[in-house]
């Protein structure tokens, strides 16, 4: 065990593992976390808690994170190299253990150019590479990146996102090897929206042994509508969502839509657990933390695995 | 070189609003190459700020002079003579914002402004379009990267492969900003050096970077 998370026990004992993800308030506002929390409980391994999302500001995820633990949730505390420069990111990293955070999702995050505040100096002064492996170095040798001892050796599962979709398509297995050479012990994948291609992404993963190395989840968001499967297709950068999504939702009801993208997700759930190396599903239900239940329990995962 | 534009219009004579005679200093160096404050600039400036001033119904007298450099201590002399006559209100330079500052630490008690912003170190793409190509981050390493700059052209200065926005050789920031791993993977792959970017490159120093302060070079075997 790397830090014993109930997350990573799940893999351990082979478990088809789940989580979610919840981004904090724009705002001071702890009851706001409490009512989107609780659709998450019992129903995941643990719940993402994004870092300034697209460059908005909302509450710090690591105050998040010790919140649902209070609540009873495992949280993954996610870390953008954006905001914060090596100091910060380790007395972040150092402070988070303290707290009983396990685990910790490493990303480079997104520019600030589309946020709230595109008037701010960005960091960049590490990427979400030598992320992973500043948490590895804090974990496996109790040192920081000068190589000073660390009074109290932090324990972190080590996490990372993955996006099979971004170009160019021929590296991307070679990043993924990266993150794993790095460190990394469970990657997320961005959403998946074009099959064929995630297919090819991890037969490549699975051929190069890397499967092996780490526990890898398939992205999941249910679609709410044609409209937001058309945004995602034209502007979100690196995300491709192929016409059969979008044509399969333009075929029900305009107020069925949501329920119909509920019923790709599962089924999307049910495919991508057939695919050799995918250890679970991570489902990000963009502010419809209340549906998770309904896919979770669609695609048969419920109730999840008792472990000690 | 280093690439800089011209400030909006509305902006100098803003600055020099309080001013009835000034002086507007070009320079012969890089912002002459980029068409921004060279001698043909410094007369249309001055035109047009005259232009403006005339209209506002008070004139300005502008004397033009175009610098060898103004990065140079030594040509700074030129403005000796101009300015010893105590004519002018103020100066204005069309220089990077490297001249404003020499001509006013030369001349103490001499009001200067900048009329240029002073952009990137860059060079052109074709007439009339620049692009930045270097960030001085003191420690050149782009052989690593196929000889292409991840500092300067990423947005997030990655340095180990493109993040999850690159999309169809183009930046998560813009469609028209070429996502400089795309190319860096293109050049690698004909150079047949793909393997290389397997390879976890580890943390920067960035102490050769602004980050380790303003930065001198000293050449002992230069110096007089
Ligand atoms: S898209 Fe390319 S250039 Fe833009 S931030 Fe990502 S890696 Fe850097």
């Amino acid at each position: 065990m790397k830090a014993g998370s109930h997350l990573e026990k799940m893999f351990a004992a082979g478990h088809f593992a789940v989580t979610g993800e919840m981004g904090p308030p724009r705002g001071a506002d702890a009851g706001h976390i409490h009512e989107k929390a609780k659709y998450l409980k019992g129903m995941v391994e643990s719940v993402n808690v994004t870092d300034n999302q697209t460059a908005v500001v909302r509450m710090a995820s690591m105050a998040v994170c010790r919140l649902l633990l209070d609540m009873g949730i495992e949280p993954n505390l996610q870390m953008v190299c954006r905001d914060r420069n090596r100091l910060a990111i380790q007395a972040d990293l150092l402070g988070a253990a303290a707290l009983g955070i396990k685990n910790v999702l490493c990303l480079s995050g997104d520019h600030q150019k589309f946020g709230d505040h595109p008037q701010a100096k960005n960091v960049f002064d590490i990427d979400s590479m030598q992320l992973i492996a500043t948490c590895k170095k804090l974990r496996d040798e109790g040192k920081l990146i000068n190589d000073h001892e660390c009074e109290g050796v932090p324990q972190y599962f080590i996490g990372a996102a993955v996006n099979p979709f971004a170009d160019p398509f021929d590296f991307r297995v070679t990043r993924l090897a990266k993150k794993i050479e790095a460190g990394v012990d469970f990657l997320q994948t961005q959403c998946i929206y074009n099959m064929e291609k995630f297919r090819t992404y991890m037969q490549q993963a699975y051929d190069q042994g890397l499967t092996e190395k780490c526990y890898i989840m398939a992205g999941i968001t249910p679609l709410k509508s044609v409209g937001m499967a058309r945004y995602m297709q034209k502007f979100v950068p690196g995300l491709e969502v192929t016409e059969d999504f979008i044509e399969r939702l333009k075929g029900v009801d305009k107020k069925k839509q949501g329920d119909e993208g509920i019923k790709m997700a599962i089924e999307q759930i049910q495919e991508v657990k057939e695919i050799k190396g995918v250890a679970g599903v991570h489902v990000m239900a963009i502010e419809w933390e209340e549906r998770v239940e309904e896919i979770v329990t669609g695609a048969g995962l419920l109730p999840r695995p008792e472990i000690s | 070189m280093v690439v800089a534009e011209s400030k909006p219009i509305e902006e100098i004579l803003a600055m020099v609003a309080d001013f009835d005679k000034i002086l507007l200093t070009g320079c012969k160096g890089c912002v002459t190459v980029c068409n921004a404050g060279g001698q043909k600039e410094v007369g249309i400036l001055a035109s047009a700020l005259k232009i403006a001033r005339k209209k506002e119904g008070r004139e300005i007298e502008i004397e033009e002079i175009t610098l060898e450099r103004q990065c140079d201590p030594e040509y700074i002399d030129q403005l000796e003579e101009p300015i010893a006559n105590d004519k002018y209100e103020a100066v204005v330079s069309m220089a990077c914002s490297v001249g404003p500052q020499y001509i006013a630490k030369r001349y103490e008690d001499m009001l200067v402004f900048p009329a240029l912003n002073t952009t990137f170190i860059g060079g052109s793409l074709e007439h009339g379009v620049w692009a930045e190509f270097c960030q001085a981050c003191g420690s050149c390493g782009i052989h690593n990267f196929g000889t292409l700059c991840p500092i300067a052209r990423c947005a997030k200065s990655l340095l180990n492969g493109p993040c999850g926005g690159s999309a169809g050789g183009k930046c998560e920031i813009s469609p028209e900003i070429d996502c400089v791993w795309h190319l860096i993977y293109e050049r690698m792959s004909r150079l047949g050096q793909v393997d290389k970017m397997a390879n976890v490159v580890m943390f920067k120093d960035w102490t050769t970077s602004r980050d380790g302060g303003p930065r001198k070079i000293v050449r002992e075997d230069l110096k007089q």
